[in-house]
C-alpha cells in the first residue's frame, strides 16, 4: 500500500524490545493500550504460531470426544464390570479400569462433553453481561460508577469456589446451575477488566466527536467504543474460559458439579483418589492429564492472542 | 492525602456492608430448613416449628438482618446449629490455621515469583525467560487437587517424608506444625507462581524500557546498580497490588486443599457447614473470608501509597 | 563557483582534537528478520566548544544518530558501517568498562521528555548526586556539587529542590535539573535531542538561554537535534540537514537558512510561514510526495522523487558531496539551481470573493470554569468571534484555551452565570442538549488525529457520520457530498475503504478535516491541528484550511502555541494568560506593537528564522498554577513591567479598548506602551531607552 508511510511524529521503526513467549499479563490489572489490528490479520497471524496451533489442536481433539465420544470410546463408560476391577493399564484397557471395573479410557473420553458445554457457555455468558456492565461503568462513571463499583468488589471479595458451591447446594446441581453460575461469578470479574480498557479509550478524542454529533449514550458504547475494547475482551474471554476449566473440575472435585454416574474427570478423581494409596494410579492420572492438557491449550490459546495483539 | 484516605475508607465500609448484604441474602436461599435440620426427618411439625420460633426463624426478612448485623457488630456470630454452641471460636481458630497455611504459601511463593519474574524479564527472549515462563504456566494449570494428590502420594505415602495430614495435632511444637504445612502449601504455591512471576516479569520489562533507565544506563551506572536502584522498585509496585487481590484467590483455593488435608481451616469450615446447611457457622465463615479480602486490598492500596512518592505527595485527585 | 567533489564535508574551523568525529556511519535495524537503514553514510564532526545542530522531520533518523553515538541503540540496531570518534575514544568498539568511563565523563545526553527522565521514586537531588559519584566524588561531596549545579541551573532555591521528587517539578525545572546532571561533570559533548519541545515558549527560551550560558561556561561542544529550524538557527554554529536517514546539506547555520543550497532545505524553509506573509497573500510552499519507507531506497538522490529539479542522472548516481562554498557542502548535483527550485503550491490563489469579515458570530460572556478541586482554568472571559474571520487563539499552559474550546462546544460545562451564544442566541452549556442545527454550526478539528478518528471506523464511516446525523443527508445526496469532500480536502476514493492507521499523519488530519465541514459548519474550531505533524505535512494542511475558509466561507477559532502560525494565519489574536484575557490585536498590528508585557514577552521568546530581537524579555519565575492565581493582575509575578505604585499586585485592570480593535488588560495604558516599547526596539541609534 503505497499510503503506509512514516507516520509523522514517530520513527519509522519500532526499537525492538525484548520478545518474550508472554506478553504483559492480560487480566484485570494489566495497563491497557489502544491497539489497532484488523481481526483478518489477527487470524492469520495466529495461524502462524505454533503455540496457537498446539492450543487449538487439543481443543479440537477434546470437542471431537465430547461430540463423538461414545462413538470413539471402546467400551461403555457406564459399565461397569466388578470382576475387572483395578486392572492397570493393559492391553483391553489402555487406560485402566476403575474401582467399578469401568474402562477408565472410555471415561476420559466421553468425559470431555460435559466440560465442554459448561464451560464455554459458562464464560459466553459471563463475557456478555461483564461488557455490558464494564461499559457502561466505564462510560457513565459519576455515582453509577461508584456503587456499582462497590457491588463489583463486594462480590469479588468472594472466593469463586465458595459462592458456586453455595448456589448450587441451594439450586441443585445441574449443567445449567453451573452454567449460569460460574457465568454471574466471572461477570463481575471481566465487567472490571472491560471498564478499565473503557476508560483508556475515555481520554480520546473520538469519543468528543460523537458526542458533537449529538450520538445516543448506547450507540457511542456499543458502536464507538466496544470494537476498540474488543481486544481485551477477546483476551480476558479466553482467560476466563481456562478459569473456568479450573473452575468446574474442583466443583466437581468436591461433588458439586457434574453428578455421577456421568463420566467426568474431576469427579472420577474424587472417586478414585483412595484408590493411590493402594497403588492404582492410573485412576487419577489420566483423568487429571485430561484436565491438564485442556488448561494448558486454553492457555496457550490465551497466550498466542496476548503476544499478537500486543506486538 | 488525608482526603483520599478518608474516602478510601468510606468505600471499603460500603463494600462491607454490600458484602453483608450479599451474605445474608444467599444464605437465606439455601433450602431447608434449620429447625428441620437439627431436629431430623422424623420430628414432629409442631416441634420443628416451635424451635424455628425459637430460633427466630419465621421472623420478618429485615428484622432478621439487622439483628443479624447487630450481632456481628457485637462480634457475636450467631449459634452454630450443628455444634448448638457459639460460632465465634470455630470460626476464629479455622482463620487462624488458614491463616498459617495461606502464610507458608505466601512467604514461599512471593519470593520465588518476584524473583522468578525480574530474572525472566532481565533475559526476556531467550531461554531462562522461556523456561520460567512455561514452568509457570504449566504449574499454574494443574488443580489444586491434582497437585496436592500427586504431592501426597510422592511425599507421603511413597517416601514417607512429609506427613499428609496438615494438623499436627493438638500442643504440637511449632516445628512440627510447619512441618505438617508444607504438603498443603505446595499446590497454592504452584498455582500463584505462575500470576506472580508474570506480573513482576511485565512491570519489570516495562521499568527496563523506561526513558530513566535510559538516563541511568547513560550516567555511566553499571547495569547491575541501575537495575538495582532504579529499575526494581518501580517495577515492582504493581505487583503489590497483584499479591492482596491474590488473596481472595487464594481463600478459596484452601477449600480444595484443607479437604485433602484433612485441616480445620475455614475453607473446610464452610464446606462442611454447608453440607449441613448449617447456616450461621456458614454466613460468618464466608462473611470473614470476605472481610479479610477486603482488608488485604486496603493493606495492599495503602503500601502503594507509602511506596510510590507519586501518590504520596499532595496529589490527592484520584 | 565550480562544482567539486569532496568526499566529505569541511572539517570544523580551529584544527584541534574535535569533540565528535562521525565518519560514513551507517545504522541498521533488524524488523522481522529484514534489515532496514535508517541511517547512511552519514558523515560529520563537531569541534571544540563549538555547537552543532542536526535537523530533520520525523523519521530522518535525528534520534537514531544520538543513541548510535552513546550506543544505546535498541536491541535489533545496530551500527552497520562507519566509526565514530568521541574526544578521540571510539564508543563502538570499547569494553564495557571504558564505554562507562565515557558515558560517565565524556559525554551527556538530555532529551524529550524531562518528566520521564527523571525515576519517578528517587528524590531528584539524589539522582544528580549520582552523577558526581560515578565520577568519583564521595558521597558527601556528590551531594554539595550536585546542590551546586542546581544553583548554576538558576534553579532559585536548590535545597528544597533536592528534596523532592520528580513529579513535582514543574517541566522546565525538571529539565533545568536534567541539563545540570548533564553537564555536572563538565563533558566535553552534550548531546540534545529535541530538549525544549515540550515545554512552554517561554520556559523553552529560558532553557535554551541557560544552554547557551552553560556552554560557554563549561566550554562544552554540543550536538542540538531538533525538528525545530528556527532553535537551530538561534543555537547552534553549524547545521546539518538530515532527510531519510542521509545529510543532505551541511554548513554555518546562517549561511544555510538564509541561503540554502539543496532542494530539500529550500523546499523545507518555504513551509514555514515567515515574517510578513499572510494566509490571503502569500501560500506557504510544500514539499510533494510522501517520506520514503526505510531500506527501500536503493540507487540515486534519495530525494529524487520528490524533488523538482530532478533529473535522470539523479535516480541512477548517487549524489557525493559537493563543495557549496569553502565552509558548506551539499549533496545535490544541481545545488546552484536549488534557491531557484520551483514551487509545488503556487504562491497566491487567485483571490475568491469573499465575504470579508462581519459581526460577531459567537460570543461569550462572563465565562467562567473552574474544576474539580479549585482550579480556575478560565475567569470572566468576554470575548467575540466575528462571520468569516481567523481568530488566533494563543497561550502557554494553564492558560485555559482548551478549555475554552471545549466550553465553546459544548463538551466541558462551564460555571454558572457563563453565557455563549450563536448567532445571538444562547447556547446550552451541554452538548447533548443542543438541537442539531447549533451541533451542525460549531466544529472542531482536533491536534491528534490518532485520537480523534475511531481507529475501528473506515474513513468512509467517519466522514458519513456527520453528514447523516446532522446534515441529514442519504442516498445518492451522500454519496455526492462524500465525493465532493473527498476533493475538496485532496484524498482519493481508494482511501474510503481504509482505516485510519493505514494512513499517513497528514492523511488522517485532512479526513478529520473533511468530517469537519462535511455538514458545513458556521465555525470551526482547529486545536492545534497541526501540532503533530511535520512541517512540510503541516503546510500543506495550513493551505488546505486557508482554502476551506475561502471556500466555504467559514469561521475558525485557530488554536495554537506557534505564534508563527498564528500570526499567518489569523486576522485577530487573542493572548490568554492563567485563564484571563491579556490582549485581543489585529494580526496586522502584531508585529509592530505595541504590546501587553506579556504578549511582548511570549513573542521575543519565540525563536525565529527572521533573526533574532537583540534583547530578549526574560520573564522571571514559572507560570503559577492555575488553582492559586496570584491577587491583581496575574500576570504582575513575573511582569518585567510592573507598576512600582501596587496597583499591579492589588487590583485587576479590565480589559479596554486602547485603540480601535485593540484590547488590552494592562494598568499602563496602551499610548504609554506603544512609546516605551518603540523607543526601547528602535535599533541604537545613539538615544537612550
Amino acid at each position: 500500500m503505497t499510503d503506509i508511510t512514516a507516520d509523522a511524529g514517530g520513527a519509522p521503526l519500532e526499537p525492538g524490545g525484548p520478545i518474550g513467549p508472554l506478553g504483559p499479563a492480560g487480566s484485570s490489572v494489566a495497563v491497557m493500550t489502544p491497539t489497532t489490528v484488523a481481526p483478518r490479520a489477527v487470524w492469520r497471524l495466529l495461524l502462524r504460531r505454533p503455540t496457537f496451533l498446539i492450543g487449538a489442536f487439543i481443543i479440537v481433539f477434546w470437542v471431537v470426544c465430547a461430540i463423538f465420544g461414545h462413538a470413539i470410546a471402546p467400551d461403555d463408560p457406564l459399565k461397569q464390570q466388578l470382576l475387572s476391577n483395578n486392572i492397570a493399564p493393559s492391553g483391553a484397557h489402555w487406560f485402566g479400569t476403575d474401582t467399578l471395573g469401568r474402562d477408565v479410557l472410555s471415561r476420559v473420553l466421553v468425559g470431555a462433553r460435559d466440560i465442554l458445554v459448561v464451560t464455554p457457555l459458562a464464560t459466553i455468558l459471563g463475557t456478555v453481561l461483564g461488557t455490558a456492565l464494564g461499559l457502561a461503568m466505564g462510560y457513565f462513571g459519576g455515582v453509577f460508577d461508584l456503587i456499582v463499583g462497590r457491588f463489583v468488589e463486594a462480590v469479588l471479595a468472594l472466593p469463586a469456589v465458595i459462592i458456586a458451591f453455595l448456589f448450587i447446594v441451594a439450586l441443585g446441581p445441574s449443567k445449567t446451575t453451573l452454567i449460569i453460575v460460574i457465568g454471574l461469578i466471572f461477570t463481575p470479574l471481566i465487567a472490571r477488566t472491560v471498564r478499565a480498557a473503557v476508560l483508556t479509550e475515555r481520554n480520546l478524542d473520538y469519543l468528543s466527536s460523537a458526542r458533537l454529533l449529538g450520538e445516543r449514550p448506547l450507540r457511542i458504547m456499543f458502536r464507538e467504543i466496544l470494537p476498540n475494547v474488543m481486544p481485551a475482551i477477546l483476551v480476558e474471554f479466553t482467560v476466563r474460559l481456562g478459569y473456568a476449566v479450573f473452575a468446574v473440575a474442583t466443583l466437581s472435585f468436591l461433588g458439586f458439579g457434574v453428578q455421577p454416574p456421568t463420566p467426568d474427570w474431576g469427579s472420577d478423581i474424587a472417586a478414585d483418589y483412595s484408590g493411590l494409596l493402594a497403588g492404582y494410579w492410573w485412576q487419577v492420572l489420566f483423568p487429571a492429564l485430561a484436565i491438564a492438557s485442556l488448561v494448558t491449550a486454553v492457555n496457550l490459546i490465551t497466550d498466542s492472542i496476548e503476544q499478537v495483539l500486543n506486538s | 492525602m488525608a482526603m483520599f484516605l478518608l474516602r478510601r475508607l468510606g468505600l471499603m465500609v460500603l463494600t462491607l456492608w454490600i458484602l453483608s448484604l450479599i451474605v445474608f441474602f444467599a444464605g437465606q436461599i439455601l433450602p431447608g430448613d434449620p429447625g428441620r435440620a437439627i431436629l431430623g426427618n422424623l420430628a414432629a411439625p409442631s416441634a420443628v416449628q416451635a424451635l424455628d420460633h425459637k430460633l427466630g426463624v419465621d421472623q420478618p426478612l429485615l428484622t432478621r438482618y439487622l439483628d443479624w448485623l447487630g450481632g456481628l457488630l457485637h462480634g457475636n456470630f450467631g449459634t452454630s446449629y450443628t455444634y448448638q454452641s457459639a460460632v465465634e471460636p470455630f470460626v476464629r481458630a479455622a482463620l487462624i490455621n488458614s491463616v498459617k497455611l495461606a502464610a507458608l504459601a505466601f512467604v514461599i511463593v512471593v519470593p520465588l515469583g518476584i524473583i522468578g519474574g525480574v530474572i525472566a524479564a532481565l533475559y526476556a527472549g531467550r531461554a531462562v525467560d522461556r523456561i520460567i515462563s512455561v514452568t509457570g504456566l504449566s504449574l499454574a494449570t494443574v488443580p489444586e487437587f491434582v497437585s496436592g494428590i500427586v504431592l501426597i502420594v510422592i511425599f507421603g505415602v511413597t517416601l514417607k517424608i512429609l506427613p499428609v495430614t496438615a494438623s499436627a495435632g493438638a500442643g504440637a511444637g511449632d516445628w512440627n506444625q510447619f512441618r505438617h504445612l508444607i504438603l498443603p502449601a505446595i499446590p497454592l504455591v504452584f498455582v500463584l507462581f505462575g500470576y506472580i512471576a508474570r506480573m513482576a516479569r511485565a512491570g519489570t520489562i516495562e521499568a527496563l524500557n523506561s526513558d530513566y533507565a535510559r538516563t541511568a544506563t547513560l550516567k555511566g551506572l553499571p547495569r547491575m546498580t541501575v537495575i538495582r536502584r532504579h529499575v526494581l522498585r518501580n517495577s515492582l509496585l504493581p505487583t503489590i497490588t497483584v499479591i492482596a487481590t491474590q488473596t481472595g484467590y487464594l481463600i478459596g483455593g484452601l477449600v480444595v486443599v484443607e479437604d485433602l488435608f484433612n485441616y480445620q481451616g475455614i475453607g473446610n469450615l464452610i464446606f462442611k457447614a454447608a453440607g449441613v446447611k448449617d447456616f450461621a457457622m456458614l454466613e460468618a465463615g464466608v462473611l470473614t473470608i470476605g472481610v479479610v479480602y477486603v482488608l488485604a486490598t486496603l493493606a495492599a492500596d495503602l503500601l502503594l501509597i507509602a511506596l510510590n512518592p507519586r501518590l504520596r505527595t499532595g496529589m490527592g485527585n484520584d | 563557483m565550480s562544482q567539486t567533489e569532496t568526499d566529505r564535508p569541511a572539517a570544523p574551523g580551529d584544527g584541534s582534537s574535535p569533540a565528535l568525529e562521525v565518519s560514513h556511519m551507517d545504522v541498521s535495524y533488524k524488523v522481522r528478520g529484514q534489515d532496514r537503514r535508517a541511517l547512511r553514510d552519514v558523515t560529520f564532526s563537531i569541534g571544540r566548544g563549538e555547537s552543532y545542530g542536526l535537523v530533520g522531520e520525523s523519521g530522518s533518523g535525528k534520534s537514531t544518530v544520538a543513541l548510535a553515538l552513546v550506543r544505546y541503540l535498541p536491541r535489533n540496531g545496530r551500527v552497520s558501517a562507519g566509526t565514530v570518534r568521541i574526544s578521540g575514544q571510539d564508543p563502538l568498539s570499547m569494553g564495557r568498562g571504558p564505554l562507562r568511563e565515557l558515558r560517565a565523563k565524556t559525554v551527556s545526553m538530555v532529551y524529550q521528555e524531562p518528566g520521564r527522565a527523571l525515576n519517578p521514586s528517587i528524590r531528584v537531588g539524589r539522582q544528580i548526586a549520582e552523577v558526581f559519584e560515578v565520577a568519583g566524588q564521595s558521597a558527601d561531596d556528590a551531594t554539595a556539587s550536585a546542590q551546586d549545579m542546581l544553583r548554576k541551573v538558576q534553579i532559585s532555591d536548590p535545597a528544597r529542590v533536592m528534596q523532592r521528587y520528580p513529579h513535582e517539578l514543574s517541566g522546565g525545572m525538571a529539565q533545568r535539573a536534567v541539563i545540570a546532571m548533564a553537564l555536572g561533570v563538565s563533558p566535553s559533548l552534550l548531546i540534545l535531542d529535541e530538549p525544549t519541545t515540550a515545554l512552554d515558549a517561554t520556559v523553552e527560551a529560558e532553557v535554551l538561554d541557560l544552554v547557551a550560558g552553560l556552554r560557554q561556561e563549561f566550554d562544552t561542544s554540543v550536538l542540538f537535534i531538533s525538528h525545530n529550524l528556527a532553535v537551530i538557527a538561534k543555537m547552534c554554529d553549524r547545521v546539518g540537514v538530515l532527510y531519510a536517514g542521509e545529510l543532505v546539506e551541511e554548513g554555518p547555520a546562517r549561511q544555510v537558512f538564509e541561503n540554502p543550497r539543496h532542494p530539500y532545505t529550500v523546499g523545507l524553509l518555504r513551509c514555514i510561514p515567515r515574517r510578513g506573509q499572510r494566509k490571503d497573500r502569500d501560500r506557504l510552499d510544500t514539499i510533494p510526495g510522501f517520506l520514503p519507507t526505510p531500506g527501500h531506497h536503493l540507487t540515486g538522490c534519495i530525494f529524487a522523487p520528490r524533488c523538482a529539479l530532478v533529473q535522470d542522472r539523479c535516480r541512477t548516481e548517487d549524489p557525493p558531496f559537493f563543495d557549496v562554498s569553502e565552509l558548506r557542502t551539499s549533496r545535490c548535483f544541481f545545488h546552484e539551481q536549488a534557491p531557484e527550485l520551483p514551487r509545488a503550491t503556487p504562491s497566491s490563489l487567485a483571490a475568491l470573493a469573499t465575504d470579508g469579515i462581519g459581526g460577531p458570530l459567537v460570543t461569550v460572556e462572563k465565562l467562567s470554569k473552574t474544576f474539580a478541586g479549585g482550579v480556575q482554568a478560565l475567569a470572566g472571559v468576554e470575548l467575540a468571534v466575528h462571520r468569516g474571520e481567523t481568530l488566533g487563539l494563543v497561550g502557554e499552559s494553564g492558560s485555559g484555551k482548551t478549555t475554552l474550546a471545549r466550553v465553546l462546544l459544548g463538551l466541558t460545562a462551564p460555571d454558572q452565570g457563563s453565557v455563549v451564544t450563536l448567532d445571538g442566541q444562547p447556547l446550552s452549556p451541554e452538548a447533548r442538549r443542543r438541537p442539531r442545527e447549533v451541533l451542525r454550526a460549531l466544529q472542531i478539528v482536533f491536534q491528534n488525529p490518532d485520537s480523534a478518528l475511531n481507529r475501528r471506523h473506515s474513513i468512509r464511516s467517519l466522514i458519513s457520520r456527520p453528514l447523516v446525523r446532522l446534515a441529514g443527508l442519504s442516498g445518492t445526496a451522500l454519496r455526492d457530498r462524500l465525493a465532493e469532500l473527498i476533493a475538496s480536502v485532496r484524498l482519493e476514493d481508494r482511501h474510503l475503504a481504509l482505516r485510519p492507521a493505514q494512513l499517513s499523519g497528514g492523511l488522517k488530519q485532512r479526513v478529520a478535516i473533511a468530517r469537519a465541514f462535511g455538514p458545513r459548519p458556521d465555525v470551526v474550531v482547529c486545536d492545534e491541528p497541526t501540532s503533530a505533524l511535520d512541517v512540510s505535512v503541516q503546510a500543506a494542511i495550513l493551505n488546505l484550511l486557508a482554502d476551506l475558509q475561502q471556500q466555504e466561507h467559514a469561521t475558525y477559532l485557530f488554536i495554537s502555541h506557534d505564534l508563527g502560525l498564528v500570526r499567518y494565519l489569523s486576522d485577530r489574536i487573542v493572548v490568554l494568560y492563567l485563564g484571563r484575557v491579556m490582549e485581543v490585536v489585529p494580526a496586522e498590528a502584531v508585529y509592530a506593537g505595541p504590546h501587553h508585557p506579556y504578549t511582548e514577552a511570549l513573542f521575543s521568546a519565540v525563536p525565529s528564522l527572521d533573526g533574532q530581537r537583540p534583547d530578549r524579555i526574560k520573564l522571571e519565575g514559572e507560570i503559577p498554577s492555575a488553582a492559586d492565581p496570584p491577587s491583581g493582575c496575574v500576570f504582575h509575578t513575573r511582569c518585567p513591567r510592573k507598576l512600582s505604585t501596587g496597583i499591579c499586585e492589588s487590583t485587576e485592570p479590565p480589559l479596554l479598548e486602547g485603540e480601535p480593535g485593540h484590547q488590552i488588560r494592562c494598568h499602563i495604558p496602551l499610548t504609554e506602551l506603544r512609546t516605551i516599547q518603540l523607543s526601547e526596539s528602535a535599533p541604537s541609534q545613539g538615544g537612550t531607552p
